[in-house]
């Protein structure tokens, strides 16, 4: 199951998504949130499924793909959605089994928040899918290089950033090593009574810490020996070049937009 | 225990575009009570078949059987733990396993898991610190405060507690001192001996595994090219060069003697002490008591 995880991944490819400016892309994924929230009705949010269907096959990434990597945030979907089902009382009574109502506004809620959820997982999802953390990090540089003015650490940000989402698939791999390791030692983590499961975590989670610390640490002290001390006067050895293509899916996003509101109710 | 795989293919995140195949029709037998030692170039797979011998890994092709336990690729196989029991693997760089608040508690942890009797496993720990080398005081301390090479023979401990019908190690001894070295791996071969266990020795070092092996596997991309005697296998450097391996020291260091006295030893050295032995017997024979 750990390697089908997919957060912070990176699969490296040649499609029009992969190539774009990652500064376009984290524009474009910022606004795409902001824009998410137009739609209030069922064809706005038929077209924000639609266009975000259009973006991953773009990306060229393989819609199963993407549906086997995410199945842990489903769980959380369908959660999100039998709560807005169960708990909504408005609008005309739908159903009613036992002690469970089911209103006709609860049902149309459900729907639109775990659609909407969706969208959101999707589309931030094929952001680190097609951009390398690196250029992740540029691109966040770069657009939030005016606040340095008014002394945010734009570039230790950007720096923090990068690292963990480096460290997400390095810890993962671990994880499973280690799981191995104390599996082999008879411990199981997958069975038995809850309160065992729970003390079986402890041999995993211990190990998993002390290597994160010692991670961290080597780093830091491989960072410093090569020189580092942040991002005073330091130059950029990766250009990045916006291009035709970024302005174009930055209209594309705007001319989204316009349809969301003109079918807004 | 005998362990035995049959056309087992094996690749890692299946339908992801992370797939990766790591081996491919790979027939390999361990008879019990053998010392089996299978070397590879780095990549060759060596640690992905160590996985499938105590089920850690199932195959995606293929059957491994364990003892009576078969493991089929497809089939849901129930109750591991009792396989795990059976075979132990030492992981590489297994100090990474440790967690517990006390050495002793960390070791017993193996051994509890699989319904040892607490004095019982208590009795192990205390026996196998003895065994490996440490200091009686270092049962209290916290395995986090130990050195590098002390923390690598604790974990190792946890693992033999268990009292393993087979033992598998992953380069046991990567990292560690010359001297730490050998002395672990000596253990190792006396455990062998003395409890009758199933030993698999995965290596780089193909001085270890010409030493204490009396088998040896080659795997190459996958594949477990051959398996045969040390003796033979060390003896042909063209198929040895063919998979990136190279013959052991003490077997280079004979054919160099060879080739610049024109004498031929009488058989093949896998270790220094035989070849010393060697030397010396050829030199008698020519007549020249000393060099």
């Amino acid at each position: 199951m750990m390697e089908k995880m997919i957060f912070g991944r990176f699969i490296p490819g040649d499609s029009l998504v992969h190539r774009m400016d990652p500064r376009a892309k984290i524009l474009f994924v910022f606004l795409f949130i902001a824009i998410v929230f137009v739609a209030n009705n069922a064809i706005g949010y038929a077209i924000l499924l639609g266009f975000t269907l259009l973006v991953v096959f773009l990306s060229k990434i393989r819609l199963y793909f993407l549906i086997n990597g995410l199945k842990p945030v489903f769980i959380l979907l369908v959660f999100t959605f039998f709560l807005h089902l169960f708990f909504t009382r408005e609008g005309d009574l739908l159903l009613s089994i036992w002690v469970i109502d089911i209103y006709e506004e609860g049902l149309r809620q459900g729907i639109f928040i775990s659609t909407r959820f969706l969208v959101l997982v999707f589309i931030t999802s094929i952001l680190t899918l097609t951009t390398s953390p690196i250029s992740i990090t540029d691109g966040i540089e770069i657009l939030l290089g005016p606040f340095k003015k008014i002394k945010l650490p734009v570039h230790e940000l950007a720096l923090m950033m990068s690292i963990s989402l480096r460290f997400i698939p390095t810890l993962m791999d671990e994880t499973g090593k280690i799981l191995k390791a104390q599996m082999a030692r008879g411990s199981d983590i997958g069975s038995g009574p809850m309160k065992e499961r729970v003390k079986a975590v402890v041999p995993l989670l211990i190990p998993l810490f002390v290597s994160a610390f010692k991670r961290a640490e080597d780093l830091a002290t491989a960072m410093e020996v090569r020189g580092y001390r942040g991002g005073e006067g330091r130059t950029r050895y990766r250009q990045l070049n916006w291009r035709i293509a970024d302005t174009l899916s930055l209209v594309l996003l705007a001319g989204l937009t316009a349809i969301l509101w003109y079918f807004r109710t | 225990m005998e362990i035995l795989l049959e056309g087992v293919g094996y690749s890692y995140a299946e339908n992801t575009p992370f797939e990766k195949r790591a081996l491919t029709d790979v027939n390999l037998h361990i008879p019990s009570g053998s010392y089996t030692a299978i070397i590879g170039h780095t990549g060759s797979g060596k640690s992905t078949v160590l996985q499938h011998l105590n089920a850690l890994l199932k195959p995606t092709e293929g059957v491994v059987m364990i003892g009576e336990r078969k493991i089929e690729a497809g089939v849901k196989a129930k109750d591991l733990r009792s396989i795990r029991r059976q075979v132990g693997i030492v992981f590489q760089f297994p100090e990474q396993q440790l967690f517990d608040e006390t050495v002793l508690k960390d070791i017993m942890f193996g051994p509890l898991n699989f319904g040892v009797p607490e004095e019982e496993a208590e009795r192990r720990a205390r026996e196998l610190v003895v065994q490996l080398g440490l200091p009686d005081e270092v049962l209290e301390k916290s395995p986090f405060d130990l050195s590098g090479g002390q923390m690598r023979r604790v974990a190792i401990a946890g693992v033999l507690a268990m009292e393993p019908k087979v033992l598998v190690l992953d380069e046991p001894t990567a990292g560690l001192d010359p001297r730490g070295r050998r002395e672990i791996m000596d253990l190792f071969h006396e455990l062998h001996v003395t409890k009758n266990l199933t030993t698999v020795l995965v290596t780089h070092s193909m001085e270890d595994a010409a030493r204490y092996a009396d088998r040896v596997a080659i795997m190459h991309k996958g594949r477990c090219m051959v398996t045969g005697e040390p003796k033979e296998i060390f003896s042909n450097e063209e198929q040895l060069g063919d998979y990136r391996l190279q013959a052991p020291r003490s077997i280079r260091l004979q054919r160099d003697f060879e080739e610049r006295t024109g004498l031929k030893l009488e058989s093949i050295s896998l270790t220094e002490e035989t070849l010393a032995k060697n030397i010396a017997l050829a030199l008698a024979e020519e007549g020249r008591g000393s060099l």
